[in-house]
């Protein structure tokens, strides 16, 4: 019990090895209580067959954290990357917190950013015991010894050694507090492409999701969740689902009704044959038409200023004024594996695998619903097939919703709660639909004098645990990317009108930026064009000399893609950046028109994200961004029907961008020095509005709602 | 009763004949690398081998593969699949990884039909299978990649 | 089992005099037009009702693949015709379509499935064709696979695919009629000279 069988795997593949022999031992795991960023023991263990497992605190949804945080500790330790393994961190917040944010979780690319110093002194401090231990033994100084590619060495005696034999003395050493690190120019494996540690397991069918865990006894339960957003369990009828053969109970909790079943399929034939009545009283009633309606008004109202520079009554002199409006409708994440979770009670203590996401979160929650104490319950913390925000719950609703059929089930047991397709395309916790409201003026000579622009959405942390963070101010992840600009505009105003609702939301791969950059970017296209400028120096012209970074990856961009201008040779071109992240993205874009329909043909990236700690890592987050952004932009919107029910369902009315549709794409990474930041979002951001500009130079079609083949309202 | 071989074993099992091939592989005989993506044949993530050719198992009820010899991910091999796994591991293909099993199933059974694929080929062959991360650059590169190592 | 239940049903009907069902008349409500060669225009006419349903047309693209539900939309996940009109190598009709329909549990609806389950050939192709044309066509034994008059009456009576478009499964508007009252106007055009519209 509480071994998982990645765990086990590891166990039995290790002739001998016990956790006693894992490093450090004793001294050290009484030190794991201590919440200290620095915690070697807690991050790796080494085994007497040479395997060095790494504890990664990030869960594992495709972006690479496996890898990367493996690669710094390897570094530092000197290990050959054919040693290297990793394992997911179970919850802990002591001793699992990102550094970013003080608590457990992923989100905000933030994780090979904030673990960069952490693992790699982690590493460094294994190695340095390691280096100790091998001088006891061998009674030499350690200054003489050398450690590469695994092994132990001292060169003068001729005593050399892999690191598994040195382990039980290396566990004796004294854990050092502030080990010294390599310089960039000493880097081995940094900057270097390697195997990903988790590719061989996800070609086999070996590699353990959340819906690939079997407990003894187990139910699998499926919940019947109301059709409107906010609305009640009224009265159910359960005998037809009791009917069917395998179903064994059903139970009211509170996001709904659910039916526990001895197998996946009777739990689906046992919800079909549900009968529930739903209280509508609380719920969203409104069609999307309805509500971008609302909040095109609130958004033309101004809203509140969260940014101000300079007096943007100076508009009134303009020898221009352009003005627009734009749409963005909810999107659902849509991750590949829909929402699922196990847990197991017994004897009043509860454990848990799921792809956790916010295990700070998750854990107190489901304390809470079932009424045991914190410390008695465990988060096995699986591989998670995508989640693109979607698992990063600062309400925890998932993990509570398996804590209450736990608890409904009144007694003892294993169930896995299983979320289909149509239940998560219909379930809410969108990126929040979006109205932006552009106004700016130019001068006789094509400057920006005045820059005008309000959003109007929902807010996705106020009205959740993580409001404190916000400490009473708005909520920055709604507008970022409007705001913080470094264009020179001369005066500019910024605003926020919060808009409420029952319907459920989330930040959604790359939050505020998702639609901000589309907003922004194109809108600047659109009067760069009336001021007469090319779209690559008209950007460039508009930031300050010392935006190195901003002008590197556009500069770069513009000369991989060989930028000449929108169009030519019947191909439109168009440009877009984004700062999302602390990262540094700008793509071009080719489009050709097919028959009236945009396609992408292909798609140049520039990218600065500090020091590339693994390259291929970094090109394919990049070019799954770019993919995922494709999609959206072509495709993607949720809409409510007049009375607010969800209008999609599945994959063939809320479709996903398809191979055919993926261009090629060509990365260059910025050669850095800079401390590391995260690449899992900020793909994303640029991809669409530089499409809509080539779309716009090519067609003549100016899209500012959203999805390109979608008629808004 | 239905009985059916998987993996090159014989099951007989008394089971909902209207059951999808899918939750029987899973919830009964655990083998747990075919994926639940969509559950309506959208997204290919549940891809298998049914006598020899792909077919969806969660629109396969168990009543349908009576006396049929099934393929998993967990089982496939020959020449073609080999290559394709060899191909997907050099330039790490899976990012989540849930589509993979499901790409590499079709992906093999596109090699068996035709062994240099052009771009075309594979936009048809793989049209049926979604990848969320948009892995589709490495995908069609790997199944290039494989098709020359078939090539020898 | 299926197919054994519409042989049954077949049988007992084929000895009654077929009447109008489900927005399909029956041969008996053209009787009264005199002329023979009107009366044969008028049927197949109202078997044009079944020819361009939905149902039947989603499966006879003119160009590129099949097309789904009334409003005729692309075939989602993408498919193309293939070679031998079943689909691409490595992704065929049978990836998906099975010997039956089958219910859907976790969405609504169904997925449609039949043995054999395939496209009519390009040379069948009617989507975007008039009544005449789609006539014309039926009848040249180079474009309908070699059939002859008594043939088409066969298929369009008794073929099992043909006969799918009116149990298409759940989630689909059947076409109109049944097949044994199309059988009976294929019939009874054929018998009045099997003429097609201008």
């Amino acid at each position: 019990m509480g071994v998982i069988t990645t765990r086990r795997g590891f166990l039995a593949g290790s002739a001998g090895l016990t956790l006693g022999l894992m490093l450090p031992l004793g001294r050290g795991r009484a030190q794991m209580t201590v919440a200290r960023p620095f915690a070697p023991n807690a991050f790796i263990r080494i085994g007497t067959d040479d395997i060095v497992t790494v504890l990664i605190k990030h869960i594992e949804m495709g972006q690479g954290p496996y890898t990367g945080l493996a690669t710094l500790v390897a570094e530092e330790l000197d290990a050959d990357w054919s040693q290297m393994r990793a394992e997911g961190a179970p919850a802990n917040d002591q001793l699992y917190a990102n550094l970013a944010f003080g608590l457990q979780g992923t989100g905000g690319s933030t994780a090979m950013a904030n673990s960069f110093m952490q693992m790699r002194k982690a590493g460094a401090a294994c190695r340095a015991m390691l280096v100790a231990a091998a001088a006891r033994e061998w009674g030499v100084p350690a200054a003489e010894i050398s450690v590469a590619a695994g092994a132990v060495s001292h060169a003068a005696s001729g005593h050399k050694s892999g690191f598994g034999a040195l382990t039980a003395a290396a566990a004796k050493e004294p854990v050092p507090d502030d080990p010294p690190v390599k310089t960039a120019d000493q880097f081995v494996l940094i900057g270097k492409d390697r195997p990903k540690l988790d590719t061989v397991g996800k070609t086999n069918g070996t590699a353990q999701f959340t819906l690939d865990v079997y407990r003894d006894g187990m139910l699998t339960v499926v919940v019947a969740h109301p059709p409107k957003f906010g609305a009640k369990v009224a009265s159910f009828d359960d005998k037809a689902a009791l009917a069917v053969k395998g179903v064994e109970m059903v139970r009211q909790i509170g996001s709904g009704v659910a039916v526990y079943a001895t197998n996946t399929f009777a739990a689906l034939k046992g919800r079909d044959a549900l009968v529930v009545k739903w209280d509508d009283t609380a719920a969203e009633t409104r069609s999307s038409a309805q509500m971008f309606d609302a909040f095109a008004k609130a958004a033309a109202e101004g809203g509140v200023t969260v940014e101000e520079k300079g007096d943007v009554s100076v508009m009134s002199g303009a020898a221009k004024v352009l003005e627009a409006e734009y749409r963005f409708p909810y999107l659902a994440h849509a991750p590949m594996e829909p929402l699922d979770a196990v847990i197991e009670v017994r004897g009043g203590k509860a454990e848990m695998w799921f792809g956790s996401q916010f295990p700070t979160f998750d854990r107190p929650t489901v304390a809470a619903v079932l009424g045991i104490p914190v410390e008695d319950v465990s988060i096995n913390v699986l591989l998670a097939g995508g989640s693109f925000g979607r698992r990063a719950q600062g309400s925890a609703h998932l993990a509570s919703e398996a804590a209450e059929i736990a608890k409904a089930a009144g007694r003892d047991g294993a169930f896995k709660l299983v979320w289909t397709r149509e239940d998560d395309v219909k379930g809410g916790y969108y990126r929040p639909m979006t109205v932006h409201r552009f106004r700016a003026g130019i001068d006789a000579e094509g400057k920006i004098i005045a820059w005008e622009n309000t959003v109007a959405n929902q807010s996705i942390m106020m009205g959740t645990p993580l409001e404190a963070m916000l400490q009473g101010g708005p909520d920055n992840s709604s507008f970022e990317g409007s705001t913080g600009l470094p264009y020179q505009f001369g005066a500019r105003r910024i605003g926020w009108a919060r808009m409420e609702s029952p319907v459920s939301v989330l930040w959604w791969r790359s939050v505020g930026h998702t639609h901000t950059a589309y907003a922004v970017e194109t809108f600047l296209d659109e009067v760069l064009e009336a001021a007469g400028k090319d779209p690559v120096q008209g950007r460039l012209e508009l930031l300050p000399a010392d935006a190195l970074r901003e002008r590197g990856v556009i500069e770069k961009v513009a000369e991989i893609s060989g930028w000449t201008g929108p169009v030519r040779d019947g191909k439109g071109y168009g440009i877009a950046w984004a700062k999302s992240f602390n990262t540094y993205v700008a793509q071009v874009v080719e489009v050709e028109n097919q028959a009236g329909i945009p396609k992408v043909t292909r798609v140049w990236c520039a990218v600065d994200c500090g020091i590339a700690v693994n390259p291929n890592i970094i090109r394919a987050q990049m070019e799954g961004g770019i993919g995922y952004a494709l999609g959206t932009v072509l495709h993607s919107r949720i809409t409510l029907g007049e009375g607010g029910e969800v209008e999609q369902s599945n994959f063939d009315d809320y479709p996903m961008l398809r191979i055919s549709e993926m261009p090629a794409v060509e990365v260059a990474i910025i050669a850095s020095e800079a401390d590391p930041t995260g690449v899992g979002e900020p793909g994303v951001p640029p991809l669409g509005p530089a499409m809509a500009n080539a779309w716009r130079a090519l067609s003549g079609q100016i899209q500012h709602y959203l999805p390109i083949g979608g008629a808004m309202s | 009763m239905t009985t059916f071989r998987v993996n090159g074993r014989d099951h007989d099992l008394d089971i909902d004949p209207d059951t999808p091939l899918l939750w029987v592989l899973r919830d009964e005989l655990r083998l747990t690398g075919t994926k639940f993506g969509c559950g309506i044949a959208q997204c290919g993530a549940c891809t298998v081998m049914l006598d020899g050719m792909p077919r969806r198992s969660c629109v396969t009820p168990i009543s349908m593969v009576e006396g049929s010899e099934i393929v998993t991910i967990e089982a496939i091999e020959g020449p073609e699949a080999d290559a394709v796994r060899a191909a997907w591991t050099a330039i790490d293909v899976p990012q989540c990884g849930w589509c993979q099993s499901g790409q590499i199933m079709s992906a093999t059974a596109l090699l068996q039909a035709i062994p240099k694929p052009t771009d075309g080929d594979i936009n048809d062959a793989m049209a049926g299978n979604v990848c969320r991360c948009a892995t589709y650059v490495r995908i069609r590169q790997a199944i290039h990649d494989a098709a020359k190592t078939l090539e020898g | 089992m299926k197919h054994v239940m519409w042989a049954v049903a077949t049988a007992v009907f084929c000895a009654a005099p077929v009447w109008a069902q489900d927005g399909l008349s029956g041969p008996d409500a053209f009787a009264g037009i005199a002329d023979e060669q009107a009366r044969s225009v008028a049927l197949f006419e109202e078997m044009g009702k079944v020819l361009t349903h939905p149902r039947c047309l989603n499966c006879h693209p003119v160009t590129g693949g099949p097309t789904q539900g009334d409003d005729m939309h692309p075939h989602s996940p993408p498919v193309v015709r293939g070679e031998a009109d079943f689909g691409a190598a490595g992704m065929n009709c049978n990836v998906c379509h099975g010997t039956a329909n089958m219910q859907l549990t976790s969405g609504s609806g169904s997925i449609p499935g039949h043995e054999p389950w395939s496209l009519a050939p390009v040379s069948m192709g009617w989507q975007g064709a008039s009544l005449a044309d789609i006539c014309t066509q039926i009848k040249d034994p180079e474009r309908n696979g070699g059939k002859s008059l008594e043939d088409l009456h066969e298929h369009n009576a008794h073929d099992g695919l043909v006969g799918w478009g009116w149990e298409p499964g759940e989630g689909r508007t059947p076409a109109p009629g049944s097949q044994e009252l199309f059988g009976a106007l294929t019939r009874a055009w054929i018998d009045t000279g099997a003429a097609c519209p201008s």
